[in-house]
């Protein structure tokens, strides 16, 4: 599998995406049109799913994120979900600023929604 | 009479106003006005978690617009441009004001009035759950909307949905949304 390496932008975040078993999301996801963006996204997790590593590693550190992105935000868990439930370990390390509530409660609701553990980082500066 | 918008936004645009605009709602102008009033909250020094929401509840409240204004009939067009809408950020006693305004047809009035009057409704714990049941199942639409814009609205802010239709004509009222951010 090709990695998936695309710059960050004023308005979609910063994507790595490793077939090492390392996937990384940051910066501002606030496209208009998010589908477009997270698509290829979806798509090689979809792959990366038939053959993982036995460890996955997911780092998600957003700044900001529209609603339009949430919800191709939980398209990506749902693929990791999947992986996760194909008995593969996968560690979801969710990033938020200090005093940033808002980002913790959103990664809370993902946590919720897919049912694997996330580990909430605060950063501090 | 019919609902006079030239006045209108005369009257919000006074006080303690950020950012005023009225016209095109595009791509392009929503990246302006969010680098805008980034900066002034910046310059501001305000406490990053305002910033913070002040910034998110824009973003929807421009997207918003961007994906569901209505459009207008031929004989309007020379008036007002294609998309159009008004914002204006202000601040006014300690707390920002977002207020937009955007043509609605008569036929999804009650559709959208319905919505906030549920969201209105509904208390912290309760919008928590809306949020999530329509994250999980509801699809994008075509225009890249989800529906959820109006609860993050609401649950990132704390308060009520602050709203008005005015008649502007046999077929369209003038939608305003009011939001406010505290602390």
């Amino acid at each position: 599998m090709e990695p998936i390496s695309i710059e960050g932008t004023a308005k979609t975040p910063s994507v790595q995406f490793s077939p090492d078993g390392v996937i990384e999301i940051k910066g501002r996801s606030i496209p208009e049109n998010s589908v477009e963006f997270y698509k290829p996204l979806v798509d090689w997790l979809e792959e990366y799913k038939s053959n993982p590593l036995e460890k996955t590693k997911v780092n998600i550190q957003l700044e900001y994120f529209n609603t339009s992105s949430s919800k191709c935000i939980l398209d990506v868990f749902k693929k990791l979900e999947a992986i996760h439930k194909g008995k593969n370990e996968v560690e979801i390390n969710w990033y938020y600023e200090e005093d940033d509530e808002d980002m913790l409660e959103a990664g809370e609701d993902y946590e919720s929604i897919i049912r694997v553990p996330f580990k909430m980082i605060e950063i501090t500066d | 009479m019919s609902f006079n918008i030239q006045d209108y936004y005369s009257e919000l645009n006074n006080g303690d106003v950020l950012l005023a605009y009225k016209g095109s709602i595009s791509s392009e102008l929503i990246n302006n006005v969010l680098d805008t009033i980034e900066s002034k909250l910046q310059d501001f020094d305000e406490h990053s978690k305002i910033r913070k929401k002040v910034y998110n509840v824009l973003v929807e409240s421009l997207q918003n617009l961007y994906h569901h204004i209505d459009d207008l009939p031929e004989e309007y067009k020379r008036e007002f441009d294609e998309r159009f809408g008004i914002l204006v950020v202000s601040r006014e006693d300690e707390r920002y004001k977002i207020s937009t305004g955007n043509f609605i047809r008569n036929n999804h009035i009650e559709d959208l009035e319905a919505k906030i009057n549920k969201i209105n409704s509904l208390d912290r714990d309760e919008l928590k759950e809306m949020y999530k049941y329509i994250l999980n199942h509801q699809k994008l639409s075509e225009k890249g909307g989800g529906g959820l814009g109006l609860v993050d609205i609401a649950r990132k802010t704390g308060h009520k949905l602050d709203y008005s239709f005015r008649v502007f004509n046999d077929e369209y009222n003038f939608f305003i949304l009011s939001v406010y951010i505290s602390n």
